[in-house]
């Protein structure tokens, strides 16, 4: 299956193939992003890293640091 | 599902529990106000002043104090510190003027340059130091001048789980535990009738669930980062942590338990420090002049 990621901290859009039953842990994975240092969010709902994707889900993920 | 109510989870605790959005909400704020309850954070009649950047955390600390202090009919009030950082502090000022005029809560803004003559931006022209001590330098000094000359008894800021195991672990490095005995939920080592208390009760909140919670109640923020900040002393200490925090879950939980722990011995060393005042601007100083003033060049 395919997902479409938003990763905020570097505005940037990226297509992402996954295997069927994949976790939002799993795309974190693949993206080499910490779970720790980000929040995801599918139509603006907040998600857990257990949450199972579908294909064509449109995912978000926001940075939790700030520095400043 | 959400432990409690069968309901899609929002997040996932330390101890691998589900919570759905209300229930998040309510063990967050209940989180907090145990923290300023056990901490005795807030005193009956305490003027309460909020430091406010308009960023995640001091909004979320802002929200929940006004929230709690309100059903008891009391009144808080907010203090921003204006740098002068362009693409960043303007966009924040906005989101903090928003949210203060939402909760109807008196907003005080004092502005870096009005009182020392240039802003962060231009001082930075000319410094080679490490970047974020001068702003910080400038900032609490403001913080603690304008909170006590508006009347405050408590100053409040938005640090977090993350912000402390990073002070405690950066002290650590650096080796200067009398500036670990400075921390804590509330601060109280030195001793000077200019300091105004501050206190933190977003103390054992993680950065991760700040976020949540700013994020599920929708708090105007422009989920910025000061442009000064990367590649500091902090935020590599803090990417550290974060490696350690996703290797073995609750290490930064269990480096400030462990910290609250021996705090009171570590304050017993240095209690009851004096603390002198700048001869310059009669602020308290440790040396002849205070740091900011050293910075600035004022004799």
């Amino acid at each position: 299956m395919k997902v479409n990621v938003f990763i905020e901290r570097e505005r940037k859009d990226v297509e992402i193939e996954l295997k069927d039953n994949s976790t939002v842990k799993d795309l974190l994975k693949i993206l080499k992003i910490n779970p720790v240092t980000v929040i995801t969010t599918i139509n603006d709902e907040v998600i857990t890293e257990d949450y199972k994707l579908n294909d064509k889900d449109k995912i978000e993920i926001h940075s939790v640091v700030s520095g400043g | 599902m959400c432990k409690n109510c069968d309901l899609k989870p929002v997040y996932k605790t330390l101890n691998d529990k589900n919570l759905c959005k209300s229930c998040f909400i309510k063990y967050f704020e209940k989180k907090v106000l145990k923290i300023i309850r056990q901490y005795n954070l807030i005193e009956d009649k305490d003027e309460v002043f909020v430091g406010l950047s308009g960023g995640k955390d001091s909004m979320t600390c802002l929200y929940i104090l006004d929230k709690y202090l309100k059903k008891m009919g009391r009144q808080i009030k907010a203090l921003l510190i204006n740098e002068g950082i362009e693409g960043y502090r303007n966009k924040t000022v906005e989101d903090a003027e928003k949210i203060c005029k939402e909760l109807k809560i008196h907003l005080k803004i004092v502005s870096l340059k009005k009182e020392f003559g240039k802003s962060i931006d231009d001082f930075y022209k000319n410094y080679k130091g490490r970047p974020c001590t001068p702003c910080g330098i400038f900032r609490r000094y403001l913080l603690n001048k304008y909170a006590r000359e508006y009347g405050a008894a408590k100053l409040a800021t938005g640090h977090n789980l993350d912000d402390e195991a990073q002070s405690i672990f950066m002290n650590q490095i650096k080796g200067n535990m009398a500036l670990s005995a400075k921390l804590g939920p509330a601060t109280g080592v030195l001793v000077h009738k200019k300091f105004i208390k501050r206190i933190k009760p977003l103390y054992f909140m993680t950065e991760k669930e700040v976020t949540v919670y700013a994020f599920l109640k929708r708090f105007p923020i422009n989920y910025i980062e000061c442009p000064y900040f990367h590649n500091t002393f902090r935020d590599n200490v803090g990417r550290m942590l974060n490696e350690l925090e996703e290797k073995y879950p609750g290490t930064k939980q269990s480096i400030v338990k462990a910290f609250i722990e021996i705090l009171p011995k570590l304050r017993e060393q240095y209690q009851g420090e004096k603390i002198g005042t700048c001869k310059v601007c009669k602020e308290p100083a440790a040396k002849e002049r205070c740091k900011a003033c050293e910075l600035l060049n004022r004799n």
